[in-house]
């Protein structure tokens, strides 16, 4: 499907949303002065962006079941996408299923293949990379250098602060994903000398919004979280976990579920678990993908660009 | 009149037992299987004894998880078992670690 511009008929934001996940459309999504806009994106506002990140999510190296028997093919596909890309984005975040079983075979391949992109890289754990014997020891090795915890972090660039966390450890039986309290101390810190007119964006594996909690999609805490987020004027959560897109604007909060490169998940409450879902071959590149992040400055507006592998 | 082979076949299945502490006699082994993201049966209740195993049916990788600490078990993969034999009579709380809204419960008799 071509990008289109729709703006000029102000279309609702179910159709957005339904146009993002059924159509997989790349779709611009911007949030200015607390004011949530979007629009199909027409590729001339995407060049025009000061500079941008990409977002990966869920690459899963090691799953080898029919959903998608080589999920290293699809993110090698996805590090190519990245490298056409006609701006150089500034970095990559990968909101965590890096490997699928933790093994250290699976770091390295996927280390190796992410490394082709040539970017710096900043990664969150998800719970499939915390399940060695010492639960995400393996994962702080490789990564964790520079981090706090079990692995949050924060950097600044461009006027922009990015905090990745960490919400797949300590899970509480019947419960979500979970911060803890000593991490979101670190957070309230964090953010407490910052101005708040400083765009901020914030990555974690796991969605800190309640997507669907009865498939363990939501953070316990994570509203305590955005408390200390709520002064700022332009605020981007980005997660990973549920293999498709999600979206909703709070206030100056702007929520986005990436897609997965390794397989798609159900659409909430459509299957009878949240496992994998089986595609025909055709199918399954239109359903993975990656996502770029566009800021202009002085323009405020993060635009959020979902693309497909294929179709 | 049985015959010496299977005289040998019995105490070399009596011999695993024995080493299992606090278990006075042999209790049928039981099952749970893990599909769709659940536990089946999600509360089970066996005699003291019991060794009771989890089997994974999912393409996704699951953990059990006591709630109280007694048992955790590796990541079991596609086809992947675990095994607990419950050698204290009580209420087992357990939970997946990756999926914590997974939950069964285990409750131990005297039998
Ligand atoms: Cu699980
Ligand atoms: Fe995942
Ligand atoms: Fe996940």
């Amino acid at each position: 499907m071509e990008p289109q511009d729709t703006s000029q008929d102000g279309p609702t934001r179910r159709f957005l949303l339904e146009c993002m996940t059924w159509a997989g459309t790349g779709v611009l999504w911007s949030v200015a002065a607390g004011l949530p806009q979007a629009a199909m994106l027409g590729s001339a506002e995407a060049a025009e962006a000061a500079f941008s990140f990409v977002q990966i999510s869920d690459s899963h190296i090691g799953f080898d079941k029919v959903a998608n028997p080589d999920p290293l093919a699809t993110l090698h596909e996805a590090v190519e996408q990245i490298k056409a890309l006609a701006q150089k984005p500034a970095f990559v975040l990968h909101t965590g299923d890096i490997t699928h079983l933790s093994r250290p075979a699976e770091f390295d391949a996927a280390q190796q293949m992410i490394a082709e992109i040539g970017l710096p890289v900043f990664y969150v754990p998800g719970e499939h990379d915390v399940l060695d014997e010492g639960r995400g020891r393996a994962y702080l090795d490789r990564y964790g250098a520079g981090s706090r915890g079990a692995g949050w972090h924060s950097f600044e660039q461009h006027g922009v602060r990015y905090i990745g966390l960490v919400n797949v450890l300590d899970l509480k039986a019947g419960g979500l994903g979970n911060l803890g309290n000593e991490q979101l101390e670190w957070l309230e810190n964090t953010v407490a000398g910052l101005s708040s007119s400083t765009p901020i964006v914030v990555f974690a594996h796991i969605p800190l919004w309640s997507v669907y909690p009865e498939w363990g999609w939501g953070t316990e805490d994570g509203a305590r979280a955005l408390t200390y987020l709520r002064r700022f004027g332009s605020v981007t959560v980005l997660n990973g976990h549920i293999h498709q897109i999600m979206q909703k604007v709070e206030g100056n909060v702007a929520f986005h579920t990436a897609r997965s490169t390794a397989f798609p998940q159900p659409v909430p409450g459509t299957a009878p678990s949240p496992g994998p879902v089986r595609v025909a071959p055709g199918e399954l590149r239109k359903l993975l993908g990656t996502t770029s992040v566009s800021f202009v400055p002085g323009r405020q507006p993060l635009a959020i660009v979902d693309t497909p592998l294929a179709g | 009149m049985r015959s010496p082979l299977s005289r040998r076949t019995v105490a070399c299945l009596a011999l695993p037992l024995a080493l299992v502490p606090f278990v006075a006699r042999a209790a049928a082994p039981v099952a749970i299987s893990i599909d769709n993201f659940a536990f089946t049966p999600q509360v089970l209740t066996v005699p003291l004894g019991t060794i009771v195993t989890w089997k994974n049916g999912d393409d996704i990788p699951h953990t059990i998880v006591d709630t109280g600490g007694a048992f955790r078990s590796p990541v079991l993969d596609t086809d992947d078992a675990f095994s607990f034999t419950f050698a204290t009579v009580g209420e087992y709380g357990y939970f997946c670690g990756l999926h914590p809204h997974m939950t069964g419960r285990i409750i131990v008799t005297r039998g």
